[in-house]
């Protein structure tokens, strides 16, 4: 199940890359020329977003480089520890919204230093798997839709990732049991 | 409000470097991520140019009007302030199907696409519609299917069943985007509310 599950996934782009353009084609639109037309409207839209990931990456690499995180995850590990989420995984939870790259980096140490089929090394997979990086899609969303007063967007997206977190705790405590 | 959080980001991690001393850090890591924020939007711009060369096809074939059509009463429902025929609907849906297969770099142009419709209906007032909202609410606590990247982490680190952690993620996910959504009704509604009485 969880095979076929992997062997699809690697499947997915490359039967989009054929199937489209050939049924496009079979439906007479001119393939090439509608795929460039598409193509050229990601200029736009990526180069204005640029300053906006460039603001919000810089405030939190500064958050990150300070040790101001670190900071966080030793104020609140005893509220997190009563949740079954070992203090280890702290950092890795506070930086989850705010970096995609980062978070898979505090995962793959995570694995390593814990063991992949560990509590906490299975506890860190599903935590990165089921939240979002809140900061990025906020920047990056709002950014290109020129977003400037985001009313309760913060809120919400805050308490989705805690949802997220709290989900992935709840979910692993039943599936692989604290240990 | 994003000026506030952003300064207040700011403002916590230069008064850690103050207690830390790690200012030649802080200094290095803020440059740095200058640079980065630049090759991620430019990396960004070469993935969507794939995606949304694709999109274009699926919009001239009229095969996204046909998928737009079968997801169309589940977006319609979340999304009840956009109209029922707009084009927002496909780009909704396209969002959340690349989100479901856990291809992250394609869900954030259609993401995107989605937004800039979104905001177009709104007369780009620069405020976060309702309809906005709920969209990041969506893909924040997105329901996903197959966690590529974690699953090639655990395979590199030796795991005995790298693909364990699909279920209890997809049960995880299944369960934050409910609470989501419900936040998302709350908060909307309370808004509603907030702007009556003014």
């Amino acid at each position: 199940m969880i095979r076929a599950l992997q062997a699809v996934s690697a499947l997915v782009v490359p039967a989009l890359l054929l199937l489209i353009p050939w049924y496009a084609y079979l439906k007479r639109v001119p393939v090439y020329e509608e795929f460039v037309r598409g193509a050229a409207r990601a200029f736009g839209v990526g180069v204005r977003i640029i300053p906006y990931l460039v603001a919000m990456l810089v405030a939190v690499a500064v958050l990150r480089a300070s040790g101001a995180l670190d900071y966080l995850s030793s104020a609140v590990a005893p509220l997190t520890r009563s949740l079954g989420l070992p203090p280890d995984l702290l950092p890795l939870a506070l930086v989850r919204p705010l970096s995609g790259s980062g978070a898979l980096a505090l995962l793959a140490e995570a694995t390593r230093v814990h063991g992949p089929d560990s509590y906490a090394g299975r506890l860190a997979a599903v935590m990165v798997g089921c939240t979002e990086t809140t900061f990025y899609v906020l920047s990056v969303y709002f950014g290109a839709a020129g977003v400037k007063r985001l009313r309760y967007a913060v809120t919400l997206g805050i308490i989705a990732d805690v949802a997220g977190l709290l989900a992935a705790v709840t979910v692993c405590r039943l599936t692989f049991g604290n240990n | 409000m994003l000026n506030l959080i952003w300064l207040l980001l700011l403002t916590a991690g230069l008064g850690a470097a103050a207690a830390s001393g790690r200012w030649a850090a802080v200094t290095e890591a803020a440059l740095h991520a200058g640079r980065s924020g630049v090759e991620l939007g430019l990396g960004l711009v070469g993935v969507m140019a794939v995606w949304l060369g694709l999109g274009r096809l699926m919009e001239a074939s009229g095969l996204l009007h046909r998928l737009v059509r079968l997801v169309r009463p589940l977006t319609r429902r979340i999304f009840p302030d956009v109209p029922a025929h707009d084009p927002a609907h496909g780009a909704i849906a396209l969002n959340l199907l690349a989100n479901l297969f856990g291809l992250g770099n394609a869900a954030t142009p259609f993401g995107v696409q989605a937004m800039r419709r979104l905001a177009e209906l709104d007369g780009w007032s620069g405020e976060a519609t309702p309809a906005m909202c709920t969209l990041l609410a969506l893909n924040t606590a997105a329901v996903t299917l197959v966690p590529t990247g974690v699953v090639a982490i655990r395979t590199a680190a030796g795991s005995e069943n790298p693909g364990e952690i699909i279920g209890p993620t997809v049960a995880a996910t299944l369960l934050a985007q409910a609470v989501a959504l419900a936040v998302d009704r709350f908060l909307r509604w309370q808004a509603a509310g907030r702007r009556r009485r003014r």
